[in-house]
């Protein structure tokens, strides 16, 4: 170890002082960053850079006493992210994960782009992937400056001297010096631009199962999340948005709410009413007290029942091909056995339980929000566009989120806020009911799916299709990401099965239900497509008369080229290489054996399997599942067994996949 | 006005008598750890104790708590079963996104105060009010479990 790191600090030595950030000694400290990008000739010294030139990160902080604060680059909302983030650092940087201290990073986009997605973005299952090596190289680079100065100090070859705990160790000498004694010499040093990282099998903390760094403040109360901000002067706001999305305020009269002790202010909106308090009970009994005629818009008769209607018929096609190889219409005529199935998902609301709120001050001079949000560049962006401001005077204060699923890559509770806070002299929180929370999300969209396999004589499928018709998340929240009309998101998990499947079709129709938004939803289209796809599964080898897993087995076990016949546009950047049918398999087995596939279930007792793969990750699921005489259906046990790679912190995927399974 | 006693201290509250407790703790008390979730007693974020009985704070009105004693998540530490449970959300890493466990430890305390030795179906019947969306079921009936083992 000590020798790895010596050697480390060797190929340090004469870096030019050109791919680094900002080096400044902002309060005492260290401030250090590092360009993702690497710069060759040419590129300006710090001094004179520009950030558009550089395009830097800064994720370490380490102040004259040692204290050590991570910039958190991706949002925390329950999956363990600043846990996981925080060890990549830590690893490189060698510091105890009990001496950090943790913070949401500003909005920047050069600073903290996911590079998996290309901004400032939580979302797809990205955080590990996407900051796998650039957290690591923070820390590291962040070490090697510190050794440096350490051996200047001493006059000594850097070598010759290792970093260990948040000190730098001199071991010919028995000399040591704390982080914090090192600061000042460190942040006159050069960045490296190249900085070797560690080999995994040198790793002490990565692949530990290290506590999670949030779990003290979330169990004594004390944990901040958005809708916790209080900041002096500040007033309680809640809404009535209009209840048929598209409509508009027509009237309102608001002195029955102006009466109640302790509401302040009505704020008319187009689309809603505020009523804004001292605090959130006068502000509910407000809104409750007003007397609201809306302008419905030319939605107001749209029922579930018209949604589903158009959706039958837009299904009918034409689709845009995700995949197609072979002739699927060809096959068909020579199948033995023809199964067809449609599949219906609903809208679901996200419902996390942080309900949708958003503090905000608006002054003539500058803008701040409190929010807890997946994208809050988007949140500063439209902070900016609402008020007039420039960007740069619209801070963004980021904390923890009470569940996110994708609901809070959506800023439009933002937007709200800081047009009611435009009409308000001074900070005001606005707080969504449940009930605005459930009425006015932005849907996992309803999706209209039509399958269809022939089968051979030995029940395995000679033709495969999957038409999907929904409405298009991408091409509404990420327009470059959906190109010729297809939708990556919305055929994941379908356009690529792990299984062979000759004479394969599988095409998008883009609909749009009319009125209503629709956006990501936990494991997005995955969460859909694999339901939908492992449903037909399951149907075909009952019509084959063979055994799910079995029949699985046999499907993995053909020889199959998922690339084959498959449209570029339908992966997008963050989805994960091609699916390995043998880590399916093996998956697969694993699941299969730890449930005690094929033996002997009690009474109105039975088992389920799923297989998956998203992002980059194989999963298996066997369910066993009773049904009471009564007809209730009780979940008994569930296997699941995941291939994710190299894992971070093992005790940490372990419950995210416990918890996912029983997650909604 | 109401005199409040919260977490052992007295306060003096200029508010209606009807105002939810919730709010009373939040927006006027600053106690930000008991969680708004619904509003109508659905989801148990809001849970706290009145003479150490579980209560949905967002559909208490004040006046209920007025002359009794009122525990939050902020002081359940101070209670020897409250203790309890919390070191056993810490050793078991209940939490995720975390935004119901001051609702889930609240409840599990009053049961483990009530019941010291709590069958899965006495837990089920106790916390099943009490929704957590990121699904950790499993580790808060294994943490009250062994809160419950603790002596």
């Amino acid at each position: 170890m000590g020798l790895e790191r010596r050697l480390n600090v060797a190929k340090f030595p004469g870096v030019p002082r050109r791919t680094f950030l900002k080096v400044g000694a902002a309060g005492g400290g260290l401030l250090l960053g590092f360009s993702l990008s690497v710069r060759v000739s040419g590129a300006p010294t710090v001094g004179n850079a520009t950030q558009e030139e550089f395009v830097p990160n800064g994720f370490v902080r380490i102040d004259r006493e040692g204290r050590v604060t991570l910039v958190m680059p991706q949002v925390e909302m329950g999956q363990g992210t600043y846990t996981s983030m925080s060890m990549l650092i830590a690893e490189e940087l060698e510091v105890s994960l009990d001496r950090v201290t943790l913070e949401a990073a500003p909005p920047d986009d050069r600073l903290y782009a996911n590079s998996l997605i290309g901004a400032q973005v939580t979302g797809g299952s990205t955080s590990v992937r996407a900051m796998w090596k650039p957290l690591r190289h923070a820390g590291a680079a962040a070490r090697i400056m510190l050794i440096t100065a350490a051996a200047r100090r001493w006059h000594v070859d850097p070598m010759s001297c290792l970093a260990e705990s948040g000190e730098v160790i001199h071991p010919p000498t028995g000399r040591r010096l704390t982080y914090g004694a090192l600061v000042d010499l460190a942040a006159g040093l050069p960045v490296p631009a190249e900085v070797p990282l560690k080999d995994p099998k040198n790793f002490k903390l990565i692949g530990t199962p290290a506590k999670r760094l949030d779990t003290p403040e979330k169990v004594n109360g004390k944990a901040q999340f958005g809708i916790d901000v209080s900041v002096p002067g500040m007033k309680i706001a809640t809404v009535a948005a209009c209840p048929v999305f598209g409509g508009n305020l027509a009237r309102v009269d608001d002195s029955a709410a102006l009466a109640i002790k302790g509401v302040r202010q009505v704020v008319r909106l187009d689309d809603a009413v505020a009523v804004v308090a001292d605090h959130m009970w006068a502000a509910l009994q407000g809104v409750a007290a007003l007397d609201i005629d809306w302008d419905e818009g030319p939605h107001s008769k749209v029922s579930s029942a018209d949604i589903l209607r158009q959706m039958e018929i837009a299904s009918q096609g034409p689709g845009v091909v995700a995949r197609k190889e072979g002739d699927f219409t060809k096959a068909m005529v020579g199948a033995v056995h023809k199964v067809e199935a449609v599949y219906q998902a609903p809208f679901l609301a996200h419902a996390t339980m942080e309900p949708m709120n958003c503090t905000v001050h608006v002054r003539a001079d500058g803008c701040d929000v409190w929010v807890g949000n997946q994208i809050i560049t988007r949140a500063q962006a439209t902070a900016a566009e609402v008020t007039g401001l420039p960007l740069e005077k619209v801070q963004v204060h980021n904390h923890l989120l009470g569940g996110g699923f994708g609901r809070r890559l959506e800023v439009d509770g933002v937007t709200q806020a800081v047009r009611i806070a435009k009409q308000v002299d001074g900070p005001v929180k606005v707080v969504w009911t449940r009930e605005e929370d459930i009425q006015h999300d932005a849907y996992r969209p309803y999706y209209y799916d039509r399958l269809a396999a022939g089968l051979d004589e030995k029940g395995l499928p000679v033709a495969w299709s999957d038409r999907i018709t929904g409405s298009s998340v991408m091409a509404r929240w990420f327009p470059p990401g959906f190109k010729d009309g297809l939708d990556p998101d919305a055929v994941e998990g379908a356009a690529d099965p792990p299984y062979g499947l000759p004479n394969i079709l599988v095409d998008y129709v883009r609909h749009e239900q009319a009125g209503v938004t629709t956006g990501w939803w936990r494991g997005v289209g995955s969460t859909h497509n694999i339901f939908m796809v492992e449903s037909f599964i399951d149907e075909l080898a009952v019509a084959a008369k063979r055994d799910p897993v079995e029949y699985r087995r046999a499907l993995l076990g053909r020889a199959s080229d998922a690339e084959a016949g498959l449209n570029p546009a339908a992966t997008a950047a963050w989805s994960g290489p091609r699916p390995e049918p043998a880590r399916v398999k093996a998956v697969l087995d694993l699941a299969a054996e730890k449930a005690g596939w094929g033996t002997p279930l009690a009474e109105r007792h039975g088992r389920g399997v799923a297989v998956q793969y998203a992002f980059g990750t194989y999963l298996a699921q066997i369910a066993e599942v009773g049904v009471s005489k009564d007809g209730e259906v009780r979940v008994e046990r569930v296997v699941c067994a995941v291939d994710c790679g190299m894992i971070v912190n093992p005790t940490r995927s372990r419950r995210k996949s416990r918890a996912g399974s029983f997650s909604a | 006005m109401v005199t409040l006693r919260v977490n052992g201290q007295e306060h003096q509250l200029d508010v209606p008598h009807d105002m939810p407790l919730l709010w009373v703790l939040r927006d006027i008390a600053g106690l930000t750890g008991t969680k708004f979730g619904c509003g109508v007693a659905l989801c148990g974020a809001c849970t706290v104790h009145l003479d150490g009985g579980a209560i949905r704070s967002c559909v208490t009105p004040v006046a209920v708590a007025v002359g009794r004693n009122v525990t939050t998540i902020e002081a359940i530490g101070e209670t020897p079963t409250g203790r309890k449970v919390q070191q056993a959300w810490l050793d078991l890493e209940v939490v995720q996104c975390g935004y119901c466990q001051s609702g889930q430890i609240m409840s599990a305390s009053a049961l483990l105060a009530s019941n010291s030795n709590p069958s899965d179906a006495d837990i089920d019947a106790a916390m099943s009010g009490n929704i957590c969306r990121c699904g950790t079921y499993q580790r808060i009936r294994a943490a009250i479990k062994q809160a419950a083992q603790t002596s």
